[in-house]
Parts: C-alpha cells; sequence; structure tokens
C-alpha cells in the first residue's frame, strides 16, 4: 500500500495526481469468507481492520447495502468524549480515547482528531452536584474531569448568555479537557483503506436479503450479488439493527429513532471547545470550516425516514440560542438526520447471540460515533476468541432480562424522551 | 410537521401531541405466575419496523386522552388513528 506522507503529497503533486494508488478496491464477493461483517459504516470497518490486525484474521468481508460511510459515520456531529460515570461506559470509551489519540499515525490517515475539550453546561446548584459526582466517578477510572464554576466557564466561553435575568443561568460546568472532534469521513476511509491493504474485501451496493442458519448455527448470507457463505458473521447496521433481526426472528431491546443535526454558515472562529446546554438536549461546536455544528433531540417517534422533522429542529436551535444568544443572527446552512438504534437503557450491545457464529453489535442510541474504534476493537475480539473482552463484557445483551442496565441516564426503557 | 387526526377533536399539529411507543406490546396478565422471558418481553424487546407501526400517542396539549396511531415509519404517513380501547 502506498503511504500518505508529505513526500507522497510532492511526489504525486509534481505528476498532477493522476498516479495516486486506489483507496480500496471494489472487489466481486468470494463463495466463503472466514468472518463476514454486515454494515460498511464506521463499526463495521473498524471490526475487519482489527480482525485483521489484532487477531490475523484477514479472509474477512464488508457487505454494506449503499457506499461505505454514508450512514451516521457520515452524519454526525464529530464529538468524541468519555464523560461518563458508570465504570461500563467509562471504561469502554476511555480505552477508545488512547485509539483516537493513536488513530492517524495507526491508519496513515489524518483523522485531524483534535482534543478541544467539552464542557456540560449546569443551570442549577442540584445538576454542579451531580456534575461534582459524575466527575469524580470519571476520575477514579483515571478520566480527566474539571468542575468549573460560573467565572470558569465564562472565561472560557463568554459569548454564552451570563445575563441576570435569564430563564437557565449558568451555575457552572464539568469539562472533560482531553474529550474533542474529528474529521468523520476520515475515519471511515482510514479504516477502509488500511483493512483493504490487509485483505479485507469491501463489498459495497451489495443488500443482505438473507441469513443461512441450520440447527442453531449461522452458515452464511443470502445477498443481492449471491450466497456467501462464512462460520462467522457480526451485525454492525446501527439502525438497520430491526431489519435483520427480523430476518433472523430475533426480537431485540432495540428501537429505531431519527436524531437531526445541521451546520450554520461559517463563520469567523468563536468556538474552540465543545459545549452542551444543560437544561435541554443541545451540543455545539465549531468545525474547521467555520460552521456551528449543531444537535440535540430525537425526533421523538420511531423512524426510518433518515431526514427529520422541523418542530424538532426549532426546539433544539431555541435551546441553542438560549445558550449562545449570538445563534439567533446566523443562517442555516445544512440539515440532516440519521437513523438510531437506541437501546432500551441507552448504553450499546457488543454480544454473542443464541445462534453460533451470529455476532450482535449495536443499541449505540446518539453516541456512536465516538466509540468507533473501541467498539471495533471489542467487537473483533469477541468474533476472533468467541468470547467478550473485559471491556465490553458488560454490554451484553441478557442484562434486559437479568435486571443488570447500565442505564447513564436514568431514563428507563423511553431512550426517546427529550 | 405530522398531522394526526385525535378521534376526539379532529386534525391536530403534532406539537399538540407526546409519543408513547409501541402499542401492540401487552402487559402480562395479574396475578399470573409470569417467567422473566414474559417481563422481558413486555418491558424492553420490540419490534420496531419499517413500514407500518401501531404506536400509542397522548393529545396532550388537546383532549389529554391516549390514543393509537397506525403510521409508516419511513414514510410518515398515518392510515388510521382510534381510540386507545379500539383495535384493527
Amino acid at each position: 500500500m502506498q503511504k500518505y506522507s508529505v513526500f507522497s503529497l510532492i511526489k504525486n503533486a509534481f505528476k498532477g495526481h493522476k498516479d495516486w494508488e486506489v483507496a480500496w478496491k471494489d472487489p466481486t464477493p468470494k463463495s466463503e469468507y472466514d468472518v463476514i461483517i454486515i454494515g460498511g459504516g464506521g463499526h463495521g470497518l473498524a471490526t475487519a481492520y482489527y480482525l485483521a490486525k489484532e487477531h490475523n484474521i484477514t479472509k474477512v468481508a464488508i457487505i454494506e447495502k449503499g457506499w461505505i460511510g454514508g450512514g451516521n459515520v457520515g452524519r454526525n456531529t464529530t464529538i468524541i468524549r468519555s464523560n461518563y460515570m458508570h465504570d461500563e461506559n467509562g471504561l469502554f470509551s476511555e480505552f477508545g480515547m488512547d485509539l483516537w489519540r493513536n488513530m492517524s499515525q495507526d491508519l496513515n490517515f489524518n483523522v485531524m482528531f483534535s482534543p478541544r475539550g467539552i464542557i456540560n453546561l449546569a443551570h442549577s446548584d442540584a445538576q454542579m452536584n451531580v456534575y461534582s459526582r459524575r466527575g469524580n466517578s470519571m476520575r477514579l477510572n483515571g478520566i480527566d474531569a474539571v468542575l468549573l464554576n460560573r467565572e470558569e466557564v465564562k472565561k472560557i466561553i463568554p459569548m454564552a448568555d451570563f445575563s441576570e435575568n435569564v430563564r437557565f443561568p449558568i451555575f457552572g460546568g464539568l469539562m472533560q479537557p482531553s474529550a474533542g472532534t474529528a474529521r468523520h469521513d476520515a475515519v471511515a476511509w482510514g479504516y477502509a483503506r488500511q483493512a483493504d491493504s490487509m485483505g479485507v474485501d469491501i463489498i459495497q451496493n451489495c443488500e443482505v436479503t438473507g441469513f443461512d442458519v441450520s440447527n442453531g448455527k449461522i452458515l452464511g448470507i443470502r445477498t443481492s450479488k449471491g450466497d456467501i457463505k462464512a462460520k462467522k458473521i457480526g451485525l454492525c447496521v446501527a439502525g438497520s439493527t430491526n431489519i435483520l433481526a427480523e430476518k433472523l426472528n430475533m426480537t431485540l431491546p432495540i428501537e429505531t429513532h431519527l436524531l437531526q443535526a445541521c451546520v450554520s454558515e461559517p463563520i469567523k472562529p468563536i468556538l474552540d471547545n465543545v459545549v452542551t446546554f444543560g437544561a435541554g438536549h443541545f451540543y455545539c461546536s465549531q468545525s474547521d470550516k467555520g460552521e456551528m455544528v449543531m444537535g440535540g433531540d430525537l425526533d421523538g417517534y420511531n423512524s426510518y425516514a433518515q431526514r427529520g422533522n422541523l418542530p424538532t429542529l426549532q426546539h433544539v436551535l431555541t435551546e441553542g440560542i438560549a445558550m449562545f444568544p449570538f445563534l439567533s443572527k446566523l443562517k442555516m446552512l445544512r440539515t440532516w438526520g440519521g437513523i438510531m438504534d437506541m437501546s432500551m437503557d441507552g448504553s450499546p450491545i457488543i454480544d454473542k447471540t443464541h445462534i453460533e457464529g451470529l455476532y450482535l453489535n449495536c443499541g449505540w442510541c446518539y453516541g456512536g460515533f465516538k466509540a468507533t474504534p473501541a467498539s471495533g476493537w471489542t467487537f473483533a475480539h469477541t468474533i476472533a476468541q468467541d468470547r467478550p473482552h473485559e471491556l465490553n463484557a458488560g454490554y451484553n445483551l441478557n442484562r434486559f432480562s437479568t435486571g443488570h442496565l447500565i442505564d447513564e441516564k436514568g431514563l428507563g426503557t423511553k431512550t426517546w424522551i427529550s | 410537521m405530522l398531522y394526526i387526526k385525535c378521534p376526539h377533536c379532529g386534525l391536530r399539529p403534532q406539537t399538540e401531541f407526546s409519543y408513547g411507543g409501541d402499542a401492540t406490546v401487552k402487559r402480562p396478565e395479574l396475578n399470573k405466575e409470569i417467567s422473566d422471558q414474559d417481563w422481558d418481553n413486555f418491558v424492553y424487546l420490540r419490534k420496531s419496523p419499517r413500514g407500518k407501526h401501531l404506536e400509542l400517542w397522548q393529545h396532550i396539549s388537546g383532549c389529554r386522552q391516549w390514543i393509537k396511531v397506525e403510521r409508516d415509519t419511513l414514510t410518515h404517513e398515518i392510515f388510521t388513528t382510534l381510540k386507545a380501547n379500539e383495535n384493527i
């Protein structure tokens, strides 16, 4: 594989950029693989990469209905963080933070990881207490957390509304300085290019139409490009999980909901952190191009539409303007929507299933992008070793019937409630 | 904007309603031996189909009644709305 560097860039510039190798091939599917990963999004591509890199399993195919990186990895707000209270989420995400920090070097692809810090704003004394508890829990797990008072927050984001008579005054905030953002498409492309170079077949425009299951064992899949055999198959299809589960006669603790995001017109640099509103659900950062990147609540009812509804967007941006009044002066550039696999406790599932050889990776709710490397790494381990790694042991499928839920937000089963 | 025809009030915008989830799940009967699996099915497991979905909404800024709505989860087309005690 051609190595990307400043020297290769200069060399190819002199040749008019005509000699670059293709980043990944477009193979026709073979009749059999060791492992098939369904879903060519961030998690699927990362899983294939770590199967090859960590477990030396290279006879792998990624089956993608559309094009790689066309789903949620291309539709998110690029936020990366590990500011969780529960051990399962905190340790898992912090393991992922280490992978993020080295990702550009590891993949030889600039994913533009920018650890600019995230601030969760607090708007009451009670919320400050909750944040202090969460911050302490994070620090016990080795995650950086700083509790900021009102003056400290004002120094970092003076453009927020610090006036006296506001409905939700800023009392302070919880900051994770090592959190940040990354270039989302580059993550998909970087994993795809490396996986391809190690022998993984990336098969796009290929829809999975059915599964071949016999005596409780998975034997292969049926696709729009023919039948493909494999002893191990991993599902990594986010919002489409229930559609494939139905073909397997499985019912899962997952509902598919729609989440919107939007960007404003580009403006001069004003915000160099990620900031979240604490009295609702709104988060904001500024891209390198200068756009304000914003998101918030789900549309609030089951949806596979991949496009949003205006009442929700209006509601979310009202919160944004309450936090950053200057946003009201900006024009909206683009809005978009993606479909989320909302699990019933708000935490993901990375586990084996009752079908031998079938592995499940789903339930990422709002937080799939930041989990991309850790999800791929642990899912690859789960598939290769046929048992979960200790990092994803808590993300098992039977926790719902045993009651070992990981309910970070305390929302219960109605995770769509805003 | 969705427009939902409340069986009590007529056609109203979505912003008057709050969503209550899948209307097809059945709570296990009271005073009967209930297995963990039955509870699991009721509390957590959802079909979440792409297509027709029978769901509960509450007309929270109107008559405050719970209603059933049959809606397409891909196109958002609403086929029928029913009172909470009615079945398709």
